[in-house]
């Protein structure tokens, strides 16, 4: 069934006539006749291929890759051993982006961790707004990837392979179920810190219309590029403008039956709706005081970091995640939160200390008001990164002064939370010195599949044909994990 | 295997070490009779293997239905080798061996007796009579099949007198077949916008055509269409088609995503080819193997940068071979989807499942890559540059030669004053010469440097510096010397294993700038009535560019001496001081050093040296003092004395300025206007062998079984132009395979693309794909009599579509009529002409043209139009700025807008412009919201507006309906209907009402547009409904 659907939906995009009859043109024209086109239109709302638990995602992407082991995965074994150097075995097949094998030691870590909740899942002492969450995280320490390089590692983050050309998981999800906004974009980007390595290219459609594109709203300035009208055009004329383009778009349709025209004046209208309903929804002024200060919209930049950033991060970052509760409110399907950089191949402990201090507090705080307002159990909230990073010091160049980690693909966690997966739980572990996966490993390809199977959504069947092959978001691999569903 | 930890890997190793110790005891023995291969092997192939391993499934590319296939194996290696059965893999899978495969892997295994047979079979050498085939050959896919050139069906009367050419045979057949006829021909007005959108991307004028639409002769539509096919935007419209399929961009992709500048020159190139109409198959061969081509000139060379727009990987820590592999990957790739219209990609890691494509095949096509190297090369920067060098390098000769002639007579003159002078400095010599420069001893040297450096003074006055490295510094050092005089002073600075790279400086690369010198005497310590010498001259062994040591002497602070390149080696720097200074007795010298340049650029190691003697009179360089002493000795030495006249005349007062005239004439001869660009270069030294890679991975090569360049084998093989069996086939065999006469896919590939440009769709309608998942053709006989046509017409581009665009077909309305919405919705038929969203570039070329603000410069380096900052700061660390054009440069077509793959322009990208990341043969047309922002209020699209309503503002016009006649027409080429100038006359009246009262709404809206003796408000009213005008579905929209 589905596969018809998306058929149906290939030729409606891709074809500039899909067979409308000349009957049903004339009620194009009317209010409830562009609903009419709307029910072929390709976001309009579809059927799940099994019940789903989850609506929206957040998609809390850490460009950049921070340190698990500093943060998600205590390794006592691993301080035991600080300074020692690497069994030459393990070594011997590894490929690094900097160190170097012969003078590589092992590097323990500074954080102390300490238990929270019910569950007892330990968190690092950089983290304590999101181990106060612990029970409603369920916190995935056996994730593994083979993409070494961070724009390859973001792509098969967003898109299941490290390719370009393919769609990301927000694309898929839309693609899939049809958006439940009728004023605002169904897939929107919130980005603060710096530049990420993957720039635009981890909220492309890849061989997906740019429909599926998704949208990124901005930090400053108008909150979708090309939002406002230009000064000096007021609201009603606009209005008046919009009216006429409609009835000579609508006189055109009339004569040509293309039914391509009548999605042409839904656009329109919904761009003059988005011009709403984007400056209300980054106007934060509705907000209570309490609100506010949970996030931390207004704090001031505390500690001194943030390598290559732009602007005061702390407030772009936990203004970007109240705005993610507001989308997701108003029906957004899927919000990616980038926030770069994460990469400390040195200087790794202020670093840290930095980033973790921006993000901690906002993240709990998102969580725990979705769940307040009864919108965690259809909400998936997921944090994660392209990959880890390593249990050995950074050595770059032989130096002595080592105070960073390099990549680490081979293992590394990530927490979800809500959208129908358990909570206070822990999957899967890393080995004594967080090398290799130790038990219960999840590729990204599973990650994705789990995912999809929340909203409904089997991942073998949520596939598009391009160039001969049915794609799908999960590539080649992809297991359900059972285990989270709650 | 994901996930594999290193512990399983080694225990499976050791499995497979036990293995063969006891292969022979697991497996059933041979069978011990002679088999006969038709009753005891055939029954169990066909039962068995064939249905996979056959001609109709070729699983791991491996197939069991005739001996060669059997014999040739497939993805996981040879089966067997004759007579060796116990070390066969084939044995080894159906003998149940392998842990991970056993054969077959569904239904009944096969029985030890079987088994058995199969072993016999090989060891006693494989027999298989001659022309035994197991199963029936595979019906051959229909765009395999060979070529052949139809006959266009033959028409009743009624039915012919509609056709214009061939083409509208086979669809007018079709379309009869069904009850269904062609549409009308569109209006003249919607055929010459079409004609002029489709084949030179721009709106025609409504001058051009009204033109058109009153030129009643018989040929008016041949004859635009031959104009426009001469037209030089042609090349543009059709060379961003075949960019798109290049992956063209102006970065490297991935992370860094790092500007290629000369990007563009190579897009230059196919503007250049299409509009010089280069027949296809020269077109293909120069692409993929101009470098090969015998005598191959820079064009040649340069259009090979077609595979050069792969992405280059620069992050830090990539291993160089990864990204090479995967850009070799990506040429394969786009070579298949380009010129065959097939996916290979999948076959990168397994035999296609679909495609009859195995894994060797695939690895085969790469070998034909594998050796192309990624190198650069220099070309002209333009034709037309390359002819204005010329010129210019007559002009400048001429000039020369006028100079030197001058310069000539004015030396014949020079004689009297020459021995005046010689004379003159003779004399001085002799002082000089009593009391040449030399150093002077210094004692109870001390030095101290600012901010707590250390300075320890050495053996020989050696200072090394060590502690804290602060940005600037200043080392001050005291002395005692004592001489009749004090002429200056040398500093040495020298390297030292303790400083970065050696030093002699402390900058991170060894490198140091003395910005300043002070010297001091004088007769006490305490310097309390010190004098301060100044030096006014200095000359140093090595000086880096722009860093001399006369720059240490300036007063200016922050320039300097410096040395690199030449860090880690010892240089020297003298500075001397105006004149002489006697001194009395012994003295205290003190130096003071400054480094203010910044970034530890200070002094390492070094020694101060003072100097005495007088240097005074001659100032001269070495080679001429030289003379000097040689001419004083010698009187007759002819060579001295040319050398000290060649001097003279340097500095003559007439020959002088004419030597410095020439000189600086000299240095302005015209450039070779040549750039360096990135192109493929085939390896001569040491060349790779092509393996396997398991998986697709570059570190798992299979080793056993390297993989020779070779064709697809559903197409007739290359055939290497090499007769010499040792050679392998290179790229350009390849590129030649491509083209050659028995290949019918890529004619067939080249048609369809092309028939899509024009129709919106192609006769296949999945134009990126050929294969058997793909769509079958609407009108096969069509399609293969243009393919043969396209042959026929010797590859020419122009010549096909213009047999394209005169079909009757092509003319058709896009009206789809009510019979045509019921019989056939989809257009299958092609009874109508489709109507095709235009692309991004060109949506925006149509808005500068309507509004007259359009650049039509073609070629040349890409531009910036206007785009928010904050999307360049979604780039890699915010590493890019994008610093906006000036001038007409802001309204260049859209193609030439500089393409940042990790940040491209919003402009393009929302209009489904490709990412560039992948080869794009059919774009996406879809329809969104963030579109219709973008043409209602980009920057761009609003300028346009207002410079619409400027332009017609200016123009005359008997009323408002002219003028909004005139701007309509200007959209859409045609006349509006009187309901359309209703609708706009009240948009026109209401915004009017509006700005009448509100005069700062109406000078903002009008911007820097105003209309010379129009009101503001009234211009603001006609850029408001200019703007509507502008976003019209049909504006957007060819028909």
């Amino acid at each position: 069934m589905h596969e018809l659907l998306s058929q149906t939906r290939r030729n409606f995009l891709t074809s500039s006539a899909c067979g409308l009859g000349a009957a049903g043109l004339a009620s194009l024209l009317s209010d409830d006749g562009l609903l009419a086109a709307d029910a072929a239109s390709p976001l309009a709302t579809r059927s799940t291929h099994f019940e789903p638990r989850a609506k929206s995602c957040i998609f809390i992407f850490m460009a950049g890759a921070p340190s698990h082991l500093d943060l998600f995965d205590p390794k006592p074994k691993l301080n035991q051993l600080h300074g020692q150097p690497m069994p030459d075995e393990q070594l011997k097949d590894v490929r690094f982006a900097f160190i170097k094998k012969d003078s590589v030691r092992l590097m323990g870590s500074k954080r102390k961790f300490r238990r929270y909740g019910e569950c007892g899942t330990q968190f690092s002492d950089f983290l304590p707004h999101i181990g106060s969450c612990a029970d409603d995280l369920l916190l995935v320490r056996s994730l593994h990837s083979q993409q070494f390089n961070h724009h390859p590692g973001q792509l098969l983050m967003q898109c299941g392979r490290g390719t370009f050309g393919l769609p990301t998981m927000g694309s898929w999800i839309n693609y899939g179920l049809g958006s439940e906004t009728r004023d605002l974009p169904g897939y929107v980007v919130l980005t603060s810190g710096r530049g990420s390595s993957g720039g635009a290219t981890l909220w492309q459609s890849g061989f997906l219309p740019s429909l599926y594109a998704g949208v990124r709203f901005r930090t400053s300035g108008e909150p979708v590029l090309n939002l406002s009208n230009p000064s000096g055009l007021p609201p009603q004329l606009q209005r008046k403008g919009l009216d006429v383009l409609r009835q000579v778009n609508g006189n055109r349709l009339v004569e040509q039956r293309d039914p391509e025209i009548a999605s042409r004046i839904a656009s329109y209208e919904l761009a003059y709706r988005m011009q709403t309903a984007a400056p209300e929804l980054i106007d934060l002024s509705s907000e209570t005081r309490a609100t506010h200060e949970m996030y931390g919209v207004d704090r001031k930049e505390i500690r001194k970091g943030g390598r290559g950033k732009a602007g005061n991060t702390y407030q772009s970052f936990a203004r970007n995640c109240l705005l993610a509760r507001r989308l997701v409110e108003r029906g957004v399907r899927f919000v990616n939160l980038v926030y770069a950089s994460w990469d400390h191949h040195s200087n790794l402990d202020n670093e840290l200390a930095y980033n973790t201090h921006v993000v901690d507090q906002p993240i709990a705080a998102l969580i725990k008001d979705l769940k307040q307002r009864g919108l965690l159990d259809q909400t998936m909230v997921v944090w994660g990164a392209e990959f880890g990073r390593t249990p050995l010091g950074e050595n770059r160049g032989g130096r002595p002064d080592v105070t960073g980690r390099d990549h680490h693909p081979f293992s590394f966690s990530m927490f979800l939370a809500g959208g129908g997966l358990k909570g206070g739980l822990v999957h899967g572990a890393s080995d004594d010195i967080g090398w290799g996966v130790a038990d219960k490993p999840v590729h990204i390809n599973d990650l994705h599949a789990t995912m999809l199977h929340s909203f409904g959504l089997d991942h073998l069947k949520l596939t598009h044909r391009f160039q001969g092959r049915d794609f799908r978001l999960t590539d080649v691999g992809g297991h359900v994990v059972t285990d989270w569903l709650a | 295997m994901r996930g594999l930890s290193l512990s399983a890997l080694s225990l499976f190793l050791l499995l497979g070490m036990a293995h063969t110790a006891t292969a022979e005891e697991q497996l059933p023995p041979p069978a011990k009779k002679t088999v006969d291969f038709n009753k005891d092997i055939k029954p169990i192939l066909a039962k068995h293997c064939v249905g996979c391993h056959g001609a109709k499934k070729q699983e791991s590319g491996f197939r069991l239905d005739t001996r060669d296939r059997t014999l040739a194996g497939g993805d996981h290696g040879v089966a067997f080798a004759v007579g060796q059965s116990v070390k066969s893999l084939l044995i080894r899978y159906v003998g149940g061996l392998d842990p991970d495969i056993t054969m077959p892997p569904e239904g009944d295994l096969l029985s030890r007796t079987q088994v058995g047979l199969l072993r016999a079979w090989i060891d006693q050498g494989a027999k298989w009579p001659k022309g035994i085939r197991i199963g029936g050959p595979a019906r051959v896919h229909w765009a395999y099949t060979p070529l052949k050139r139809p006959d266009p069906p033959k028409l009743p009367p009624a039915l012919a007198a509609k056709v214009r050419n061939s083409v509208d045979a086979f669809i007018l057949a079709r379309l009869a077949a069904k009850g269904l006829a062609l549409s009308p021909v569109a209006d003249r007005h919607t055929l010459a916008r079409r004609l002029s959108l489709d084949l030179v991307g721009l709106p025609p004028s409504p001058e051009e055509v009204d033109r058109f639409v009153d030129d009643k002769t018989p040929d008016a539509y041949r004859r635009l269409v031959d104009r426009m096919l001469q037209s030089r935007h042609f090349g543009e419209r059709w060379g961003r088609h075949w960019l798109d399929k290049a992956r063209y961009a102006d970065s490297d992709g991935y992370e860094k995503d790092r500007p290629r500048p000369n990007a563009w020159r190579w897009r230059d190139w196919v503007i250049d080819a299409v509009n010089r109409d280069m027949p296809f198959d020269q077109f293909t061969v120069e692409q993929i193997a101009g470098d090969l081509l015998p005598d191959a000139n820079e064009n040649q060379v340069l259009a090979t940068a077609f595979h050069r727009q792969t992405l280059t990987n620069t992050e830090g820590g990539t291993d160089k071979e990864q990204w090479r592999v995967e850009a070799v990957f990506d040429r394969v790739e786009t070579t298949g989807a380009v010129w065959l219209g097939l996916t290979v990609g999948c076959a990168r890691c397994h035999s296609h499942k679909y495609d009859r494509i195995s894994q060797r095949e695939y690895y085969q096509f790469f070998a034909f890559y594998n050796n192309g190297d990624e190198v650069n090369s220099n070309v002209v920067t333009s034709s037309d540059a390359h002819k204005k060098f010329t010129r210019d390098s007559v002009a400048h000769r001429q000039q020369l030669a006028k100079l030197e002639k001058s310069l000539a007579t004015a030396r014949s003159k020079l004689q009297p004053a020459f021995q005046t002078w010689l004379d003159k400095q003779l004399r001085a010599l002799k002082v000089v010469r009593k009391d040449p420069i030399r150093d002077l001893p210094l004692t109870g040297l001390s030095a101290t440097g600012s901010a707590d450096i250390k300075l320890a003074v050495q053996k020989d006055n050696v200072v090394l510096a060590s502690g804290p490295n602060p940005d600037t510094a200043v080392y001050t050092l005291s002395g005692r010397i004592e001489a009749p005089s004090f002429s200056g002073l040398r500093l040495e600075v020298q390297p030292d294993k303790s400083l970065p790279k050696n030093g002699p400086g402390r900058a991170s690369n060894g490198n140091f700038v003395v910005t300043g010198l002070k010297v001091e005497i004088s007769a006490n310590e305490s310097f309390d009535k010190a004098t301060e010498l100044k030096l006014v001259q200095g000359r140093a062994s090595f000086t880096q560019d722009k860093f001399p040591a006369a720059n240490a002497l300036d007063g200016k602070p922050k320039t300097g001496w410096a040395i690199a390149p030449q860090m880690g080696k010892p240089h020297n720097a003298t500075f001397f001081l105006a004149k002489p200074v006697a001194l009395k007795g012994p003295q205290h010298l003190r130096v003071t050093i400054t480094q203010n340049y910044g970034g530890t650029h200070t002094l390492g190691r070094f020694r101060l040296v003072p100097l005495t003697g007088n240097q005074q009179g001659l100032g001269l360089p070495q080679p001429v003092l030289a003379a000097f002493e040689a001419y004083r000795k010698n009187a007759d030495d002819k060579k001295a004395s040319a050398v000290l006249l060649d001097h003279f005349a340097t500095v003559d007062k007439t020959t002088g300025p004419l030597i410095k005239k020439l000189a600086e004439a000299r240095k302005k001869a015209p450039k070779l206007p040549q750039m360096s660009v990135r192109v493929i270069r085939q390896r001569t030294k040491s060349p790779r062998t092509t393996f396997l890679f398991q998986r697709g991975d570059f570190l798992r090569p299979q080793k056993a079984a390297p993989a020779i360049p070779a064709g697809l084998g559903v197409l007739p093989p290359v055939q290497p132009r090499h007769k010499d069996p040792k050679r392998l086939a290179d790229r350009l065999d390849l590129a030649r395979w491509l083209i050659s006469d028995d290949n019918p896919l890529t004619p067939r590939v080249a048609v369809n693309q092309t028939w899509g440009h024009l129709f919106g769709r192609g006769l296949v309608r999945t134009i990126n794909d050929f294969g058997v998942r793909g769509d079958k053709p609407t009108h096969p006989a069509l399609l293969d009599w243009l393919a043969t046509e396209y042959r026929r017409l010797k590859w020419s581009r122009k010549a096909l579509i213009r047999t394209i665009v005169l079909s009757a077909a092509y003319r058709q309305t896009s009206v789809t009529s009510e019979v045509l919405a019921a019989a056939d919705p989809q257009n299958t038929l092609l009874g109508r002409q489709n109507r095709i969203r235009l692309q991004a570039e060109i949506i925006r070329d149509n808005s500068l043209t309507a509004s007259g603000l359009i650049s039509r410069k073609i070629g040349g380096p890409s531009v910036f139009p206007p785009m928010p900052a904050d999307v360049a700061a979604l780039s890699y660390a915010n590493n890019f700025k994008w610093n906006p054009s000036k001038g007409a440069d802001r309204f260049r077509r859209g193609m030439y807008t500089f393409f940042k793959r990790t940040a491209p322009h919003p402009n393009l990208t929302t209009f489904d412009c490709p990412d560039s990341n992948t080869t794009c043969v059919e774009r996406q047309a879809s329809n969104t919201p963030l579109q219709a922002l973008t043409t209602l209020n980009n920057e761009v699209y609003v300028e346009a507006a207002q410079a619409m309503a400027q332009r017609v503002g200016g123009e005359k016009h008997a009323d408002d309906r002219g003028r909004l006649t005139r701007a309509f027409r200007l959209c859409v080429s045609r006349p509006p209907s009187s309901k359309e100038l209703d609708g706009f006359a009240g948009l026109l009246g209401a915004a009017r009402k509006w700005y009448t009262g509100h005069a700062d709404d109406a000078k903002s809206l009008v911007g820097n547009y105003s209309t010379k003796g129009t009101a503001t408000d009234e211009s603001a009213a006609w850029v408001a409904t200019c703007r509507i005008m502008l976003n019209m579905d049909e504006f957007i929209t060819r028909e």
